[in-house]
């Protein structure tokens, strides 16, 4: 397949959510996982140098193409929308959600110091975060994890695309050497 | 001590809880987090609490139960530490429990920022899909459903305007010439101009309660005459009058 590149393409740009390499490449049945990825590098690439309004990227499992943010204040003018903006409280909540799932809400509050009821609720409505289970100890408390959709929001490729929280290596060994001070 | 204690800015409502408090009095001291002077830090952390009971604020309970376990720490800190160490190992340092809990929440909240920073979605970066509405420039206050008005909310938004314009403005007698047929061209030509208009753009700087009758006797013609429809987003929203055909 000669043109496969321009069907990727189109493809991407008729789907409404990412597009996931694998429901690609069942669309072009007869094509190999490691072409059509190749042709999806030469892609991006292909946006980026050409210095385009718009960049295909990969997040939350699939790739979309998505305007860049350089020039979100044109586009924001077309639109007319104000940007829903999460509080400190609730980005506070959520990065912890990220980072530990699955978590419980009592887990969060350790770690927060406060109640996280409202900030939760929050982040539930607009739909950032799920309930993904209820954990089997008393109570049967309910355990969060994030959707897709904070991958979406948050322009993530997956959840290992969060960055490495910076302090908490360095408690760890900060741990070892107060015992050692100590000792 | 005092004077170290008294100066304080109030910026009580940045605060994410009595951990996020502690971090800023931590910051604001310049003190190295692993090494905590307690007897400081509780000192201005019941000073913090003080003002905000002064300023009638919601006390979370939190706050008190971080409060306590300061002081907690601070006699524990006061006690000799014994010679010989317990066979268990080290005796531990009454701070450590804090520190690893004040650290584990410096990183979340450094995470939380770092996640506010990424080009979010509807924020810095778009997607095709989304849908516009068709009046571009006015998108803006515009973006609602709009819904077909009665005549009701017309005289409510008349009524509106009249108790707006000063009182001692409607004692003057004003000669000045003029007619419905006027307004009502005028209003036509605004309006194949500009596509839309609220009753008060409409009006304009002009605002006495001649031109607010005639203008409000204009639109109501040309209602009638189906020359124009009027519009609004919600019960008791802007009410847009738009040209019934379009130019």
């Amino acid at each position: 397949m000669e043109n496969i590149k321009a069907i990727i393409e189109a493809l991407i740009l008729a789907a409404e959510a990412p597009l996931a390499l694998d429901k690609i490449c069942v669309v072009l049945d007869e094509a190999e996982k490691t072409e059509v990825k190749n042709a999806l590098d030469r892609l991006i690439t292909e946006y980026d140098e050409r210095q385009s309004g718009i960049c295909l990227q990969e997040v939350a499992g699939g790739f979309q193409f998505r305007t860049r943010s350089e020039l979100s204040c044109w586009v924001k003018k077309l639109k007319g929308t104000k940007p829903a903006s999460l509080s400190p409280a609730a980005l506070e909540t959520l990065a912890i959600v990220a980072y530990r799932q699955p978590i419980v809400k009592m887990e969060i509050e350790s770690i927060r110091g406060v109640d996280v009821s409202a900030p939760l609720r929050g982040l539930l409505d607009k739909k950032l975060i799920r309930i993904v289970g209820r954990k089997d100890v008393p109570g049967k408390p309910i355990i969060y994890g994030t959707t897709k959709k904070f991958l979406e929001v948050f322009n993530l490729k997956d959840l290992s695309e969060l960055p490495n929280l910076r302090e908490l290596k360095e408690l760890n060994e900060q741990q070892e050497t107060i015992q050692e001070f100590y000792e | 001590m005092d004077n170290e204690t008294t100066n304080y800015a109030i910026k009580l409502d940045i605060f994410e809880g009595p951990l996020d408090l502690l971090l800023y009095l931590i910051k604001k001291n310049e003190i190295d987090i692993y090494n905590i002077p307690v007897a400081l830090i509780t000192e201005q952390y019941l000073q913090y609490l003080k003002i905000i009971k002064s300023l009638n604020l919601d006390l979370a309970g939190e706050y008190l139960v971080m409060a306590s376990t300061l002081i907690h720490i601070k006699s524990r800190m006061l006690l000799p530490v014994p010679e010989e160490p317990s066979e268990e190992g080290a005796e531990e340092d009454p701070r450590a429990e804090l520190i690893k809990q004040l650290l584990e929440y410096q990183s979340f909240k450094e995470a939380a920022a770092d996640l506010g920073k990424r080009p979010l979605l509807e924020r810095d970066v778009f997607t095709r899909s989304a849908p516009i509405t068709d009046e571009v420039d006015k998108s803006a206050e515009n973006d609602d459903e709009l819904m077909e008005v009665s005549i009701f909310e017309l005289i409510e938004a008349f009524h509106r305007l009249v108790s707006r314009i000063d009182k001692k403005d409607l004692l003057e007698i004003d000669m000045e010439k003029m007619s419905i047929t006027d307004i009502i061209n005028d209003v036509m030509e605004r309006l194949t101009r500009e596509k839309n208009l609220t009753f008060e753009e409409l009006l304009g700087e002009r605002i006495d309660r001649r031109r607010i009758i005639y203008t409000f006797l204009a639109i109501l013609e040309l209602i009638k005459l189906k020359m124009v429809k009027a519009y609004q987003t919600s019960a008791f929203g802007v009410i847009r009058i738009f040209p019934a055909v379009e130019s």
